[in-house]
């Protein structure tokens, strides 16, 4: 199971990747594995002010639709437009190319309550 | 995300399951591979190549006795007397108010000894049903630990069954039922399946399970044969637009309600149950009908439970939906009112508060190449 240590992870099975006070988010391996074939992602609003724990975005499998919370507060500044065409990629490149979303932290104090790769490791069982 | 249910059964073949990477969930009250590898890849065997199927969850009640004929004719909503031995057919079991206790085939193995597989789901269930209305010289024999049962589906299927089974020559025709062997124990081989493509179902002691199991993936090993879970077996089915219980069947679902009709005898001797419930509905005319539809535009796949629109006007639910993995668009099943329900007809789904453009088509929405 791949769990870059340069993440923070959520109990949600969601990886966030913080560059000052953006961060991008997506789902881990684990949960891509989970889900396994992703055939449709439904992306969050950009301009959506929203509050961690909230579900903003779909992925769907063949065999159904699982929402995607995002971790920390925040505004949605972007999303990523490759996973419309190609929703698959959550399934060969989860933590690359398949970013879902970025978002503007308004309460960067929550990223202390995510996990390192360690204990979302622990978390899942590995 | 779904974790498997320590309560539930374990067919004969879960060591070969968990060997083969299968993904296990509970199904209907056992423990059975959702997928192996990929739903896709499955699903995709089955239509061009062949899929290998455990299907032992389904259950297997033996019926035999002078008057088995008769009483099953009372039970079911098909004419057992139309099969002679060695065939089978699709039938439905009903409740009084004609709503559906289960779907099952019924095969004549010889003129006193039937065969109903039933859903693993309702196997309790009809198992009672049938108790109750158990009547003159029939007994009924259900003993789900000591069978199992595979289904080998797709076009290559054929190839394969000859490849595992040298000795015998004469494949059963459509619907038809042999009595074979396999090292010295019967194997009843149908050819039937729950995929819209060739194929065939096999029954048989669950001390050979593992056995043929890896025999059959062996001899289909060149063939493009893989095995394949139950989320194949379900988008294969729906495409197909087969009923699955639960979803486009239940006990307030009649037969006439899911286009089943061609499954119902009116005109056999025997009353069956939930028959004059069911000539009423017919005379008066039915409300609900179900549906095939296809999403014609971009969008999420529909899925069960999503409401369908009209004009302004919620006409009814989704009862199966998901993305065809073979035509790669949102296509389902749904159960709406009848003055909409014609072909050609547009209609709307609403995913999420999204509402999705659609139209109903022509059952089945895949068909196999003849």
């Amino acid at each position: 199971m791949n769990l870059p240590d340069n993440l923070k992870y959520a109990d949600s099975h969601e990886w966030v990747l913080v560059d000052g006070d953006v961060a991008t988010v997506g789902i881990t391996d684990h949960a891509q594995s989970e889900l396994s074939d992703v055939v449709f992602v439904e992306l969050p609003k950009t301009g959506r002010t929203t509050a961690a724990k909230e579900a903003v975005a779909v992925v769907e499998s063949v065999k159904a639709a699982s929402d995607i919370y995002t971790p920390v507060s925040g505004e949605i500044i972007a999303t990523n437009p490759e996973l419309t065409a190609d929703p698959a990629l959550i399934n060969t490149d989860p933590y690359g190319k398949a970013w879902i979303f970025k978002i503007k932290l308004s309460a960067p104090q929550e990223l202390a309550g995510l996990k390192d790769a360690k204990a979302y490791a622990s978390h899942i069982g590995k | 995300m779904p974790t498997p249910d320590s309560k539930a059964r374990q067919t004969a073949l879960f060591n070969a399951h968990t060997a083969a990477g299968g993904k296990m969930v509970d199904f209907g009250g056992w423990n059975m591979p959702v997928q192996y590898t990929s739903i896709l890849e499955e699903h995709a065997a089955v239509r061009n190549a062949a899929g290998l199927f455990d299907i032992s969850h389904m259950g297997q009640v033996f019926v035999s006795g002078t008057s088995s004929e008769a009483w099953l004719n009372s039970l079911l909503t098909n004419d057992v007397r139309q099969l002679s031995p060695g065939e089978g057919q699709y039938t439905l079991m009903l409740n009084e108010n004609a709503g559906t206790v289960d779907d099952l085939l019924v095969f004549r193995i010889d003129d006193q000894n039937f065969l109903l597989v039933v859903n693993a789901s309702r196997a309790e269930r009809d198992l009672k049903w049938m108790k109750k209305w158990l009547n003159g010289n029939a007994t009924l024999d259900y003993e789900p630990e000591t069978r199992a049962a595979l289904a080998i589906q797709g076009p290559r299927a054929i190839q394969i069954i000859e490849k595992t089974f040298p000795d015998f020559f004469h494949a059963p025709k459509h619907n038809e039922i042999e009595t074979w062997e396999y090292d010295k124990h019967p194997v009843l081989i149908s050819r039937t399946g729950y995929t819209g493509e060739d194929g065939f179902e096999l029954f048989f002691d669950a001390s050979i399970a593992e056995e043929l199991w890896n025999r059959l993936l062996k001899e289909g090993k060149g063939l493009g044969c893989l095995p394949a879970g139950l989320g194949a077996r379900d988008s294969l089915r729906l495409e197909a637009c087969l009923p699955l219980y639960g979803h486009e069947l239940d006990e307030t679902i009649s037969p006439l309600e899911a286009g089943l009709s061609p499954f119902v005898s009116f005109d056999k001797p025997e009353k069956f149950i939930g028959r004059e419930f069911l000539r009423e509905q017919r005379e008066k005319g039915l409300q609900r009908k179900l549906v095939a539809f296809e999403i014609t535009g971009p969008g999420a796949p529909p899925r069960a439970d999503y409401p369908v629109w009209k004009n302004g006007r919620v006409i009814g639910k989704v009862t199966s939906g998901g993305l065809s993995p073979t035509f790669r668009k949102g296509i389902g099943l749904a159960l709406i009112e009848i003055t909409e329900a014609t072909l050609g007809n547009t209609l709307e789904i609403e995913i999420r508060g999204n509402k999705l453009p659609a139209v109903i088509v022509k059952r089945p929405i895949y068909r196999k190449p003849s």
